[in-house]
């Protein structure tokens, strides 16, 4: 059963990473791009850039997140992977948790790379910077697992991905408020609710994704 | 007497809101054949879906019966459908080798005619190697049974005989196959099913 889950975190991180799916290269470009925008947009004003800088970040980070969700479940659905997976015994649940992880190792990491570089785009400070980078990194995750959570329900639908990208928004917001807004209060109480929502949706993705690819099977 | 490695009781299969078969009793000893014939649309597919446990039998309340349809087979399942389960842009070697990582078996290529095709990616496989594809699939993942949607599709005469005498094989090794094809299939003492003839 491990081995199998292994199989299946490579395939889906070749597939994310450098594959197809090309789920890194868009979204950390689209991020960079928004970055890059904000100045040219709001003037070069450098204490209004680095006092919103942070939250742009965090915009940036969302709307990245969700380019690649058309990608995430639907494909494999089509192929007839999941029934193959199925009949060998390994549950949907499994398979989405790995998938959360696979998804979340393809964006996650690269966005908090492109977050330095965005910050020097940006001219945050050290403070922020850091307190930036922890809030991607606890924040992230919840991002991912609502990711495959939306891609799996709305996997089949027509137009499924421009749905996508609206049901993950409103879902998202309590990631944005509360790690958007440790930035502002500088406290590490925001950071902790970020990870709580995280976690919650860790939780969640799973048993909601699973019975979703399930039920798509009608 | 064996035991017998498929009994399924009471299915009902219901498409939208029509109903499209039931009640369908089955009872496979090992080394049976079983081939689903039919029009286009009488359920063939929903049968072999139903049967891989990947669509739940319907519950036809006050159709004659009330029990729910049962399914249970001793030994494992290798499903065979449209679709090949095989990575398109890789090519078919590695897409195989994805599926030997996860099952252990191996597919034999060279007796499938694959084996000047494992350096294509899958995409530019014709319809009728893609099936040669699924069927390496199908063979490397070494599960006792058989279900086979129309196998035959796409596939030349060869490929026909090949078909028939891998079926064959895993029948004389104990295993139940369960072919649903609107061709014809050499299956020595296969019991068919014409699905009209269990009209809902």
């Amino acid at each position: 059963m491990s081995g199998a889950l292994l199989s299946i975190l490579h395939r889906d991180l070749s597939l994310l990473l450098f594959g197809r799916r090309n789920a890194t290269v868009l979204p950390v470009l689209f991020f960079l791009a928004v970055a890059m925008l904000f100045p040219f947009a709001v003037g070069p004003d450098a204490q209004l850039l680095a006092r919103t800088g942070g939250g742009v970040i965090w915009v940036a980070a969302l709307l990245a997140a969700i380019l690649p969700l058309d990608r995430l479940i639907e494909p494999d659905i089509e192929l007839g992977m999941f029934d193959q997976w199925t009949l060998r015994g390994i549950s949907e649940e499994w398979i989405v948790a790995v998938r959360v992880l696979a998804h979340w190792l393809s964006f996650g990491p690269p966005l908090m790379l492109a977050s330095l570089i965005a910050a020097g785009l940006l001219g945050l400070d050290g403070t922020t910077l850091r307190t930036v980078e922890i809030g991607l990194l606890v924040g992230t995750p919840g991002l991912a697992a609502l990711g495959v959570t939306v891609a799996a329900l709305t996997a089949g639908l027509r137009g499924g991905a421009a749905l996508a990208g609206l049901l993950v928004i409103p879902l998202a917001v309590p990631l944005l408020i509360f790690g958007a807004g440790s930035l502002s209060t500088g406290g590490e109480g925001g950071l902790a609710l970020t990870g709580a929502v995280s976690l919650v949706l860790l939780a969640i993705a799973p048993f909601a994704a699973g019975a979703a690819i399930r039920s798509s099977r009608g | 007497m064996q035991a017998a490695a498929l009994t399924a009781w009471e299915l009902f299969c219901r498409r939208g809101d029509r109903l499209l078969f039931g009640p369908l009793d089955l009872c496979l000893e090992p080394g049976a054949a079983l081939h689903l014939t039919g029009p286009n649309g009488i359920g063939k597919t929903s049968l072999i879906r139903m049967l891989a446990g990947l669509l739940r039998p319907f519950v036809a309340y006050g159709m004659g019966s009330s029990a729910m349809g049962s399914i249970t087979w001793q030994g494992t399942l290798a499903l065979l459908d449209e679709r090949p389960a095989l990575d398109q842009h890789l090519p078919l070697g590695k897409a195989l080798a994805f599926w030997h990582g996860i099952d252990g078996g191996r597919a034999p290529a060279e007796r499938l005619g694959l084996a000047h095709l494992l350096d294509v990616p899958v995409r530019y496989l014709s319809t009728g190697q893609k099936k040669r594809a699924a069927l390496a699939r199908v063979i490397g993942q070494g599960a006792d049974h058989w279900l086979l949607d129309e196998p035959l599709n796409g596939l030349d005469r060869d490929g026909v005989a090949l078909v028939e005498d891998l079926i064959a094989e895993r029948r004389a090794q104990g295993g139940v196959v369960v072919i649903a094809s609107h061709q014809p299939v050499e299956l020595p003492g296969a019991q068919t099913i014409d699905l009209r003839d269990h009209p809902a």
